[in-house]
């Protein structure tokens, strides 16, 4: 929280530097993310791959990995659900779930690969991860001009069809119109899962005593390696998830040479939402706000919108130095409390 | 008399305890003195006061007769006040010289002048007698020479009071001769130390005077000289406390574990233990004997399966379980005391009431489906923290960081011991405890015995083993040199045989 504060205060110097309101700019902001029902909706809808993706690092971190892979397992997911969506004919229940299984495995499997290598080889998961990126990368390079090339350009898949998005009519309709679809009761029910696995089965008591000490976990019987494999998989599965959110629910067709900064963006949120499954979540929200009000602060102040990225960026640096700032906060309270 | 270091009066507060209350302390110019007390009575809280890592509420602090404000270390180095503290803090890929300047490098222009300050590191060590190597990288060295540098680190800062935390803690007991011979020689060259221990035997053996406190005050200061280690101990411990643990005669019964021709590799990649024969029965305590790094490591880790044996069998009765799963020993009873508490016993980030379920997790009522049962960890972490006197803040619910280290080690000798084990392996089940905290394990682990469990104890305290063990198996260099009776042999007897000489043999 107080990260949250010190961001927005440092945003409010710099739009105050180039010479405009900060009050007004923070309420151009937020009013850009909450004024109506459709922009409500625009900010869940930015939010939610966020949340999965913030999901899979926080849920890697606690098992005592750095997985920097959501951004390649976010778009194989998406690549996955998109292959099968353009591919098959079928009731939209059916469809949309066949879809959301192909993202998930697709992202499991992305994350199988390194947990894997770092189970049997000891490579780092670092490496194997950033490396994983680019293999997507390049898949996707490949696949969608070859085989699902879109109408007018090369750089982009066809659009699916309405069956197969996961934006529905009663859920667009409630929400004015707005780019909200169920990929954010997804990502709801993954982070209640996630919650739950973590805190109440023996599974997440396996993962975090792995990530916590090694050594402990070994000396208890628990298999280190089998571990290491799961919580990869987990991990990957919750991004391509998010990539079905975003590439078949927030927009309808797939582009080569782009990994999403979403994936990337999973780390901030993580860090922000300080690795629990709830924090996750309001700090996803709270990006997407940003993200989906920026555009309205541009447009109703000379307010570049890049300082909205900046405000984020500030953030994410208070909230990685945010030990210290406390301690230096609770050094300042004793020498006052000392001087009275 | 001009006193050093004058420490009158200090108080100091923690949300919820008074870590020290009204504690006073002197110290002599040229002597050595003793700071005794348990786990957690305030010694280190004393000792970071003066080192200026807490300030205190209340009190005074004169060197050298003048009052001092010591706000940071630094300030304390300038006032020549040097720690050797418990956890060494040293850079392990450079070298020893490296190691000594950082902080205060010696400069030629604007590259760093090594050689000269190599040359005075060596001089230093000459003068004192600590036999270092300048050149040589601390990964290379053995854990005293390590302390050793961190004592010329203080030294090279013109230190005239040094302070020792429980130094004695990490090394064998040659290593400690050594160390209070070095003492020896600092004294000589004028120097003042501090010295802060639990153990009795060493306050005897080398300290002028003794400060004893107990939870957070202070008992009293005392010559060493006129004063008894049972008198020291009680005033320690605040009652009578028993040196040799009571034992009924040892009653040995079927074989439990059973070890042939056992080779295991060790971490360096040779043979660390070398085809080693041994069994242990029901209702008795073997005892291993032998110096740190002599194939102890290898032997344990091999019966409980954290690393692998290369050649031989082991069989708990009569089961072969050499190339047996981690899990599966422990769910054929072989519990297992680590040496490192907080490597491999504990999860320091987890309640105490997780660590608890460490090793029965998947059983019921733990767990069932894969789902925890809060209410029945919570409540078989109260019934081991009950009966194995483990005291903490909240509860199983606070985390195992948070205990001290006698009560850490209380609590894993109890999950151990809970689980109602075949086998109990120990590995220094009181490293670094206090003397209360060492009678009560000693007591549970005999319990343990006496209850027919197997019991395999290694340790470098030579005193333990002759104490609780009925027969001594003596390791060095991996080799079994022998097995003997622990009624039949003296500590000379068992030490000759530590340096590898067999029985038998003259020396």
């Amino acid at each position: 929280m107080t990260a949250v504060v010190l961001g927005l205060l440092a945003g409010a110097v710099l739009m105050a530097l180039i010479g405009n309101n900060p009050l007004s700019g923070y309420i151009y902001l937020f009013r850009g993310g909450l004024m109506s029902i459709e922009r409500v909706g625009n900010t869940l809808a930015t939010a939610t791959p966020l949340i999965l993706t913030g999901l899979s690092v926080a849920f890697a971190f606690r098992t005592g990995l750095f997985n920097i892979g959501a951004a390649g397992q976010m778009l194989i997911g998406g690549l996955c659900a998109t292959a099968v969506g353009l591919t098959l004919t079928l009731p939209k229940p059916l469809l949309l779930t066949l879809m959301v299984a192909a993202a998930i495995l697709g992202g499991a499997v992305w994350g199988f690969v390194p947990g894997l290598l770092k189970a049997k080889f000891n490579v780092h998961e670092v490496v194997a991860t950033i490396m994983m990126n680019w293999i997507s990368y390049w898949t996707v390079y490949y696949v969608v001009p070859a085989y699902f090339k879109g109408a007018y350009l090369e750089t982009e898949s066809r659009k699916i069809s309405e069956a197969a998005s996961l934006k529905v009519h009663w859920l667009t309709d409630l929400f004015g119109g707005s780019y909200v679809n169920l990929g954010f009761f997804l990502a709801v029910v993954s982070v209640i899962i996630i919650a739950f696995v973590l805190n109440r089965t023996t599974l997440g008591y396996e993962l975090k005593a792995v990530g916590f000490n090694r050594h402990a976990a070994q000396y208890a019987g628990i298999g280190a390696n089998r571990n290491i494999i799961m919580a990869m998989m987990i991990a990957g599965a919750l991004a391509g998830l998010g990539g079905a959110t975003f590439y078949v629910g927030y927009a309808s067709n797939i582009q080569i040479g782009i990994l999403p900064t979403q994936g990337f963006d999973g780390i901030a949120v993580a860090l922000l939402g300080s690795n629990s499954p709830w924090g996750v979540f309001g700090a996803a929200i709270f990006f997407g706000l940003l993200h989906s009000g920026k555009g309205f602060m541009n447009a109703m102040t000379n307010i570049p919108p890049e300082i909205a990225d900046t405000i984020i960026a500030t953030i994410i640096y208070f909230a990685a130095t945010s030990i210290l700032i406390e301690r230096n906060w609770d050094k300042l309270k004793k020498k006052v409390g000392g001087a009275k | 008399m001009k006193h050093v270091v004058e420490m009158l009066n200090i108080r100091k507060e923690f949300p919820g305890i008074v870590a020290n209350d009204d504690i006073s302390l002197q110290l002599r110019p040229g002597e050595i003195h003793a700071l005794l007390g348990e786990n957690g009575a305030g010694k280190s809280t004393l000792m970071s006061i003066l080192f200026g890592l807490y300030q205190p509420e209340r009190g005074t602090i004169k060197i050298h007769g003048e009052k001092a404000d010591i706000a940071n270390p630094n300030v304390a180095n300038q006032l020549g006040i040097g720690m050797v503290h418990q956890h060494f803090k040293l850079v392990h890929n450079f070298t020893v010289t490296e190691n000594i300047i950082l902080g205060m490098e010696t400069k030629k222009g604007i590259v760093l002048d090594i050689k000269s300050a190599a040359v005075r590191v060596g001089k230093l060590s000459e003068k004192y007698g600590l036999n270092i190597d300048p050149c040589a990288k601390i990964e290379d060295i053995s854990v005293g020479m390590q302390q050793r540098v961190e004592i010329i680190k203080m030294l090279y800062r013109d230190a005239e009071v040094l302070i020792f935390d429980e130094p004695t803690s990490v090394l064998t007991p040659q290593e400690v001769r050594e160390l209070m011979k070095i003492m020896r020689n600092l004294i000589a060259e004028g120097k003042s130390i501090i010295l802060i221990t639990h153990k009795l035997k060493e306050i005897k053996a080398i300290a002028d005077r003794c400060t004893v406190i107990r939870r957070g005050k202070l008992i009293g200061t005392v010559n060493v000289a006129d004063t008894s280690e049972e008198k020291l101990a009680e005033m320690m411990v605040g009652r009578e406390v028993s040196f040799s643990v009571h034992k009924k005669e040892c009653q040995p019964g079927e074989v439990i574990l059973n070890i042939k021709n056992l080779s295991v590799l060790s971490s360096r990649k040779v043979m660390g233990l070398k085809n080693i024969s041994l069994d242990v029965r029901s209702g008795e305590i073997m005892g291993i004997a032998g110096v740190d790094g002599n194939g102890q490591a290898e032997l344990v880790e091999a019966i409980t399966g954290m690393r692998k044996a290369e050649f031989g069998t082991i069989f708990l009765r009569e089961t072969d379980i050499t190339n047996m799963s981690i899990r599966d020993r422990i769910e054929s009873k072989i519990a297992y005391i680590p040496e490192d508490r907080h490597k491999h016993g504990l999860i320091l980030d987890y309640s105490v009431g997780d660590n608890m379920i460490m090793k029965v997790y998947l059983h019921q009522p733990f767990s069932q489906n894969g789902l925890l049962n809060s209410h029945a960890i919570r409540e078989h972490a109260q019934r081991v923290m009950d009966q194995f006197d483990v005291r903490s803040g909240q509860g199983p619910a606070a985390s195992a960081r948070s205990l001290s280290g006698g009560n850490q080690q209380k609590a894993i000798v109890g999950r151990e011991i809970y689980h109602d084990p075949e086998l109990l392996i120990a590995v220094q089940p009181t490293r670094g405890l206090d003397v209360g905290a060492i009678e009560y394990i000693h007591k549970r682990i005999v319990e343990q015995r006496d209850n027919g469990k197997a019991v395999l104890l290694v340790s470098l305290e030579l005193d333990e083993i002759l104490n609780i063990s009925d027969r001594i198996a003596i390791i060095n260099s991996g080799e079994l040199i022998g097995i003997v009776n622990a009624c039949d042999v003296n500590e000379n007897q068992v030490g000759l045989m530590m340096a590898g000489v067999k029985r038998g043999e003259t020396a």
